[in-house]
Protein backbone atom coordinates (compact mmCIF):
# COMPACT_ATOMS: atom_id res chain seq x y z
CA UNK A 1 0.00 0.00 0.00
CA UNK A 2 2.63 2.68 0.98
CA UNK A 3 4.82 1.99 -2.60
CA UNK A 4 1.68 2.32 -3.95
CA UNK A 5 1.22 5.86 -3.03
CA UNK A 6 5.22 6.46 -3.51
CA UNK A 7 4.75 5.51 -6.97
CA UNK A 8 1.28 7.19 -8.03
CA UNK A 9 2.22 10.39 -6.17
CA UNK A 10 5.52 10.23 -7.31
CA UNK A 11 4.82 10.90 -11.28
CA UNK A 12 1.74 13.04 -10.49
CA UNK A 13 4.88 14.88 -8.73
CA UNK A 14 6.90 14.55 -11.79
CA UNK A 15 4.24 15.93 -13.95
CA UNK A 16 3.29 18.68 -11.71
CA UNK A 17 7.35 19.74 -12.04
CA UNK A 18 7.26 19.43 -16.07
CA UNK A 19 3.80 20.74 -16.27
CA UNK A 20 4.77 23.70 -14.71
CA UNK A 21 8.19 24.78 -15.91
CA UNK A 22 7.12 24.38 -19.49
CA UNK A 23 4.52 26.42 -18.95
CA UNK A 24 1.87 23.83 -20.18
CA UNK A 25 -1.48 24.07 -19.82
CA UNK A 26 -2.36 20.61 -18.70
CA UNK A 27 -2.58 19.15 -15.24
CA UNK A 28 0.57 17.40 -13.55
CA UNK A 29 -1.85 13.99 -12.51
CA UNK A 30 -2.48 13.51 -16.50
CA UNK A 31 0.39 14.01 -17.97
CA UNK A 32 1.93 11.63 -14.55
CA UNK A 33 -0.64 9.68 -16.14
CA UNK A 34 1.14 9.36 -19.59
CA UNK A 35 4.53 9.37 -18.14
CA UNK A 36 3.81 6.20 -15.59
CA UNK A 37 1.77 4.73 -18.86
CA UNK A 38 5.04 5.17 -21.15
CA UNK A 39 6.78 3.80 -18.19
CA UNK A 40 4.74 0.57 -18.55
CA UNK A 41 5.19 0.39 -21.88
CA UNK A 42 8.85 0.32 -20.97
CA UNK A 43 9.21 -1.96 -18.42
CA UNK A 44 6.46 -4.42 -20.40
CA UNK A 45 4.54 -4.95 -17.54
CA UNK A 46 2.65 -3.91 -13.85
CA UNK A 47 4.86 -3.84 -10.74
CA UNK A 48 3.45 -5.70 -8.24
CA UNK A 49 2.46 -2.46 -5.52
CA UNK A 50 0.30 -1.14 -8.82
CA UNK A 51 -1.04 -4.51 -9.98
CA UNK A 52 -2.96 -5.12 -6.79
CA UNK A 53 -4.02 -2.38 -5.01
CA UNK A 54 -5.50 -0.22 -7.97
CA UNK A 55 -8.65 -2.29 -9.33
CA UNK A 56 -10.64 -2.00 -6.03
CA UNK A 57 -9.43 1.78 -5.88
CA UNK A 58 -10.43 2.60 -9.36
CA UNK A 59 -14.16 1.07 -8.58
CA UNK A 60 -14.29 4.02 -5.74
CA UNK A 61 -13.66 6.96 -7.80
CA UNK A 62 -16.70 8.34 -7.73
CA UNK A 63 -16.40 9.08 -3.70
CA UNK A 64 -13.46 11.41 -4.61
CA UNK A 65 -15.64 13.68 -7.09
CA UNK A 66 -18.27 13.94 -4.21
CA UNK A 67 -16.10 17.23 -3.16
CA UNK A 68 -16.71 18.77 -6.29
CA UNK A 69 -20.80 18.11 -6.35
CA UNK A 70 -21.54 19.64 -3.27
CA UNK A 71 -19.08 23.00 -4.38
CA UNK A 72 -22.33 23.44 -6.71
CA UNK A 73 -23.71 24.65 -3.49
CA UNK A 74 -21.31 27.72 -3.48
CA UNK A 75 -22.13 28.61 -6.72
CA UNK A 76 -25.82 28.09 -6.43
CA UNK A 77 -26.72 32.26 -6.74
CA UNK A 78 -24.90 32.34 -10.48
CA UNK A 79 -26.66 28.80 -11.93
CA UNK A 80 -30.02 30.21 -10.58
CA UNK A 81 -29.69 33.33 -12.80
CA UNK A 82 -30.84 31.20 -15.75
CA UNK A 83 -32.83 28.35 -13.94
CA UNK A 84 -34.55 27.26 -17.26
CA UNK A 85 -32.18 27.66 -19.71
CA UNK A 86 -28.81 26.46 -18.41
CA UNK A 87 -29.31 23.24 -17.30
CA UNK A 88 -31.24 22.50 -21.16
CA UNK A 89 -28.13 24.35 -22.57
CA UNK A 90 -25.69 21.84 -20.21
CA UNK A 91 -27.85 18.67 -20.80
CA UNK A 92 -28.25 19.19 -25.26
CA UNK A 93 -24.46 20.01 -25.66
CA UNK A 94 -23.34 17.05 -23.19
CA UNK A 95 -25.83 14.48 -24.83
CA UNK A 96 -24.99 16.00 -28.72
CA UNK A 97 -20.66 15.37 -27.48
CA UNK A 98 -21.26 12.19 -26.58
CA UNK A 99 -23.56 10.98 -29.73
CA UNK A 100 -20.85 13.03 -32.01
CA UNK A 101 -18.03 10.95 -30.38
CA UNK A 102 -19.36 7.88 -30.42
CA UNK A 103 -20.66 8.09 -33.75
CA UNK A 104 -17.24 8.98 -35.21
CA UNK A 105 -15.13 6.78 -33.39
CA UNK A 106 -17.90 3.61 -34.48
CA UNK A 107 -17.92 4.98 -38.13
CA UNK A 108 -13.78 4.88 -37.63
CA UNK A 109 -13.85 1.54 -36.60
CA UNK A 110 -15.83 0.32 -38.98
CA UNK A 111 -13.79 1.55 -41.97
CA UNK A 112 -10.78 0.07 -40.26
CA UNK A 113 -12.35 -3.28 -40.62
CA UNK A 114 -13.80 -3.22 -44.01
CA UNK A 115 -10.25 -1.99 -45.12
CA UNK A 116 -8.08 -4.39 -43.01
CA UNK A 117 -10.81 -8.02 -42.66
CA UNK A 118 -9.55 -9.79 -39.27
CA UNK B 1 -22.83 25.20 21.75
CA UNK B 2 -18.92 25.73 21.70
CA UNK B 3 -19.74 21.78 20.57
CA UNK B 4 -21.81 22.66 17.45
CA UNK B 5 -18.59 25.26 16.69
CA UNK B 6 -16.29 22.88 17.01
CA UNK B 7 -18.35 19.96 14.73
CA UNK B 8 -18.89 22.73 12.32
CA UNK B 9 -15.19 23.52 11.73
CA UNK B 10 -13.10 20.49 12.61
CA UNK B 11 -11.81 18.30 9.04
CA UNK B 12 -13.55 15.18 11.23
CA UNK B 13 -16.92 16.65 10.56
CA UNK B 14 -16.25 17.29 6.10
CA UNK B 15 -14.44 14.15 6.03
CA UNK B 16 -17.08 11.59 7.52
CA UNK B 17 -19.61 12.91 6.18
CA UNK B 18 -18.10 12.46 2.80
CA UNK B 19 -17.24 9.03 3.21
CA UNK B 20 -20.42 8.04 5.06
CA UNK B 21 -22.85 9.79 2.16
CA UNK B 22 -20.87 7.98 -0.21
CA UNK B 23 -21.46 4.83 1.39
CA UNK B 24 -25.17 5.40 1.43
CA UNK B 25 -25.20 6.17 -2.19
CA UNK B 26 -23.41 2.76 -2.79
CA UNK B 27 -25.91 1.12 -0.96
CA UNK B 28 -28.64 2.90 -2.75
CA UNK B 29 -26.84 2.18 -6.18
CA UNK B 30 -26.98 -1.41 -5.36
CA UNK B 31 -30.31 -1.59 -4.42
CA UNK B 32 -32.00 0.04 -7.47
CA UNK B 33 -29.27 -2.53 -9.78
CA UNK B 34 -26.87 0.13 -10.83
CA UNK B 35 -29.96 2.42 -12.09
CA UNK B 36 -27.97 5.37 -13.97
CA UNK B 37 -30.28 7.76 -11.93
CA UNK B 38 -28.87 6.07 -8.38
CA UNK B 39 -25.61 8.08 -9.92
CA UNK B 40 -23.14 7.71 -6.24
CA UNK B 41 -21.61 11.40 -7.30
CA UNK B 42 -25.10 12.73 -7.61
CA UNK B 43 -26.83 11.61 -4.81
CA UNK B 44 -23.73 12.09 -2.55
CA UNK B 45 -23.53 15.29 -2.79
CA UNK B 46 -27.06 16.09 -2.04
CA UNK B 47 -26.65 14.08 0.99
CA UNK B 48 -23.72 16.24 1.94
CA UNK B 49 -25.30 19.44 0.96
CA UNK B 50 -28.28 18.40 3.18
CA UNK B 51 -26.40 17.46 6.34
CA UNK B 52 -24.15 21.01 5.35
CA UNK B 53 -27.44 23.02 5.62
CA UNK B 54 -28.89 21.65 8.30
CA UNK B 55 -25.58 22.06 10.71
CA UNK B 56 -25.37 25.58 9.19
CA UNK B 57 -21.72 24.83 7.57
CA UNK B 58 -20.79 26.60 4.62
CA UNK B 59 -18.48 25.24 1.76
CA UNK B 60 -15.23 26.09 2.80
CA UNK B 61 -15.41 24.66 6.52
CA UNK B 62 -16.61 21.41 5.45
CA UNK B 63 -13.57 21.40 2.30
CA UNK B 64 -11.15 21.43 5.97
CA UNK B 65 -11.97 17.92 5.72
CA UNK B 66 -13.48 16.67 2.31
CA UNK B 67 -10.08 18.76 0.69
CA UNK B 68 -8.43 15.38 1.78
CA UNK B 69 -10.69 13.31 -0.34
CA UNK B 70 -10.40 15.79 -3.38
CA UNK B 71 -6.52 15.77 -2.78
CA UNK B 72 -6.56 12.07 -3.95
CA UNK B 73 -8.07 12.85 -7.44
CA UNK B 74 -4.86 13.40 -8.40
CA UNK B 75 -2.97 10.25 -7.73
CA UNK B 76 -6.44 8.19 -8.77
CA UNK B 77 -5.78 9.83 -12.38
CA UNK B 78 -2.14 9.04 -12.56
CA UNK B 79 -3.36 5.46 -12.22
CA UNK B 80 -5.39 5.42 -14.98
CA UNK B 81 -2.32 4.31 -16.74
CA UNK B 82 -2.74 1.10 -15.38
CA UNK B 83 -5.94 -0.01 -16.60
CA UNK B 84 -5.07 1.54 -19.84
CA UNK B 85 -1.99 -0.49 -20.56
CA UNK B 86 -4.09 -3.67 -20.07
CA UNK B 87 -5.89 -2.82 -22.54
CA UNK B 88 -2.23 -1.65 -24.89
CA UNK B 89 -4.10 -4.45 -27.66
CA UNK B 90 -6.76 -2.48 -28.05
CA UNK B 91 -5.39 0.45 -28.31
CA UNK B 92 -2.73 -0.40 -30.53
CA UNK B 93 -5.49 -2.36 -33.28
CA UNK B 94 -7.68 1.09 -32.97
CA UNK B 95 -5.66 4.32 -31.90
CA UNK B 96 -5.98 6.08 -35.09
CA UNK B 97 -10.30 5.83 -35.14
CA UNK B 98 -9.70 6.49 -31.22
CA UNK B 99 -7.78 9.65 -31.31
CA UNK B 100 -9.82 10.71 -34.33
CA UNK B 101 -12.81 10.84 -32.27
CA UNK B 102 -11.41 12.31 -29.28
CA UNK B 103 -10.65 15.42 -31.30
CA UNK B 104 -13.50 15.54 -33.42
CA UNK B 105 -15.24 15.00 -29.93
CA UNK B 106 -13.27 17.94 -28.15
CA UNK B 107 -14.25 20.11 -30.86
CA UNK B 108 -17.87 19.40 -30.77
CA UNK B 109 -17.82 19.64 -26.63
CA UNK B 110 -16.60 23.45 -27.20
CA UNK B 111 -19.06 24.07 -30.47
CA UNK B 112 -22.47 22.72 -29.14
CA UNK B 113 -21.88 24.89 -25.55
CA UNK B 114 -20.86 28.02 -27.51
CA UNK B 115 -23.97 27.65 -30.45
CA UNK B 116 -26.53 26.93 -27.64
CA UNK B 117 -25.49 29.67 -25.27
CA UNK B 118 -25.35 32.05 -28.26
CA UNK B 119 -29.14 30.40 -28.74
CA UNK B 120 -30.35 31.31 -25.53
CA UNK B 121 -28.95 34.56 -25.66
CA UNK B 122 -26.83 34.12 -23.02
CA UNK B 123 -24.36 37.26 -21.59
CA UNK B 124 -20.77 37.16 -23.18
CA UNK B 125 -18.90 35.60 -19.99
CA UNK B 126 -21.34 33.15 -18.88
CA UNK B 127 -20.72 31.70 -23.08
CA UNK B 128 -17.10 31.84 -22.38
CA UNK B 129 -17.25 29.90 -19.28
CA UNK B 130 -19.66 27.29 -20.72
CA UNK B 131 -16.90 26.82 -24.06
CA UNK B 132 -14.32 24.91 -21.71
CA UNK B 133 -16.79 22.72 -19.93
CA UNK B 134 -16.14 19.07 -21.27
CA UNK B 135 -12.33 19.27 -20.19
CA UNK B 136 -11.34 18.62 -16.64
CA UNK B 137 -11.55 21.09 -13.83
CA UNK B 138 -8.25 22.36 -13.54
CA UNK B 139 -8.10 22.78 -17.60
CA UNK B 140 -11.56 24.36 -17.94
CA UNK B 141 -10.88 26.87 -15.41
CA UNK B 142 -7.50 28.08 -17.32
CA UNK B 143 -9.04 27.93 -20.73
CA UNK B 144 -11.81 30.13 -18.97
CA UNK B 145 -9.71 32.46 -17.76
CA UNK B 146 -7.96 32.99 -21.32
CA UNK B 147 -10.94 33.13 -23.43
CA UNK B 148 -12.39 35.83 -21.09
CA UNK B 149 -15.01 33.63 -19.13
CA UNK B 150 -14.87 33.42 -15.38
CA UNK B 151 -12.80 30.42 -13.81
CA UNK B 152 -15.36 29.28 -10.75
CA UNK B 153 -18.40 29.53 -12.82
CA UNK B 154 -16.37 26.82 -15.58
CA UNK B 155 -15.40 24.50 -12.75
CA UNK B 156 -19.23 24.85 -11.61
CA UNK B 157 -20.04 23.86 -15.31
CA UNK B 158 -17.80 20.72 -15.92
CA UNK B 159 -19.28 19.15 -12.38
CA UNK B 160 -22.96 19.67 -13.56
CA UNK B 161 -21.78 18.38 -17.18
CA UNK B 162 -20.42 15.47 -15.75
CA UNK B 163 -22.83 14.50 -13.89
CA UNK B 164 -25.21 14.38 -16.86
CA UNK B 165 -22.67 12.64 -19.02
CA UNK B 166 -22.29 10.10 -16.09
CA UNK B 167 -26.30 9.67 -15.95
CA UNK B 168 -26.74 9.55 -19.58
CA UNK B 169 -23.75 7.17 -20.65
CA UNK B 170 -25.39 3.71 -20.55
CA UNK B 171 -29.11 4.74 -21.51
CA UNK B 172 -27.09 6.45 -24.89
CA UNK B 173 -24.85 3.78 -25.59
CA UNK B 174 -28.13 1.67 -25.52
CA UNK B 175 -30.02 3.96 -27.59
CA UNK B 176 -27.42 3.89 -30.39
CA UNK B 177 -26.97 0.38 -30.21
CA UNK B 178 -23.37 -0.20 -29.99
CA UNK B 179 -22.36 -2.96 -27.77
CA UNK B 180 -18.05 -1.65 -27.73
CA UNK B 181 -17.08 -1.22 -24.36
CA UNK B 182 -14.14 0.77 -25.88
CA UNK B 183 -16.71 3.29 -27.72
CA UNK B 184 -18.87 3.88 -24.63
CA UNK B 185 -15.45 4.68 -22.72
CA UNK B 186 -14.41 7.08 -25.08
CA UNK B 187 -17.67 8.84 -25.54
CA UNK B 188 -18.13 9.14 -21.92
CA UNK B 189 -14.48 10.18 -21.09
CA UNK B 190 -14.70 12.98 -23.76
CA UNK B 191 -18.47 13.84 -22.82
CA UNK B 192 -17.97 13.59 -19.40
CA UNK B 193 -14.57 13.80 -18.37
CA UNK B 194 -13.44 11.92 -14.73
CA UNK B 195 -17.19 12.13 -13.36
CA UNK B 196 -17.98 9.68 -16.61
CA UNK B 197 -14.75 7.98 -16.26
CA UNK B 198 -15.73 7.01 -12.44
CA UNK B 199 -19.42 5.64 -13.60
CA UNK B 200 -18.35 3.75 -16.44
CA UNK B 201 -15.47 1.98 -13.93
CA UNK B 202 -18.40 0.91 -12.31
CA UNK B 203 -19.84 -0.89 -15.61
CA UNK B 204 -16.52 -2.25 -17.11
CA UNK B 205 -13.19 -1.43 -16.73
CA UNK B 206 -11.92 -1.42 -20.39
CA UNK B 207 -14.84 1.44 -20.62
CA UNK B 208 -13.31 2.86 -17.56
CA UNK B 209 -9.77 2.84 -19.09
CA UNK B 210 -10.05 4.29 -22.46
CA UNK B 211 -12.50 7.06 -21.04
CA UNK B 212 -9.67 7.77 -18.81
CA UNK B 213 -7.29 8.07 -22.05
CA UNK B 214 -9.95 10.15 -23.58
CA UNK B 215 -10.28 12.38 -20.50
CA UNK B 216 -6.97 13.20 -20.29
CA UNK B 217 -6.56 13.92 -24.08
CA UNK B 218 -9.72 15.90 -24.18
CA UNK B 219 -8.33 18.27 -21.74
CA UNK B 220 -5.20 18.95 -23.90
CA UNK B 221 -7.06 19.24 -27.11
CA UNK B 222 -9.78 21.30 -25.46
CA UNK B 223 -7.21 23.72 -24.31
CA UNK B 224 -5.40 23.85 -27.73
CA UNK B 225 -9.29 24.13 -29.83
CA UNK B 226 -11.55 25.99 -27.81
CA UNK B 227 -9.22 29.65 -28.13
CA UNK B 228 -9.73 28.94 -31.91
CA UNK B 229 -13.12 28.02 -32.25
CA UNK B 230 -14.32 30.54 -29.63
CA UNK B 231 -12.62 32.83 -31.92
CA UNK B 232 -14.33 32.04 -34.90
CA UNK B 233 -17.52 31.04 -33.61
CA UNK B 234 -18.23 35.08 -31.67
Amino acid sequence: MIETFIWLLAYQFTGEVIARSLGWPVPGAVLGMLLLFITLCARRGVPHALRDNIPRLMTHMSLLFIPAGVGILAFWPMLSAHPLSLPILLVVATLSTFIITALVLQLGLWWQKRRRPV
Amino acid sequence: MSVLAWVQNAPLTGLLLTLAAYRAALALSRRYHGHPLANTVLMGAVMVIAVLLLLGMDFQQYMKGAGFIQFLLGPVTVALAIPLYNNLGRLRKSGLPILLAIVIGSAAGVVTAVCAGLLFDMPRTMVLSLAPRSATTPIAMGVADVLGGIPALAATFVIVTGIIGAICAKPLIQLLRIHDDVVLGVATGVAAHGIGTARVFQLSETAGAFAGLAMGLTGLFTAILAPILVHYLL
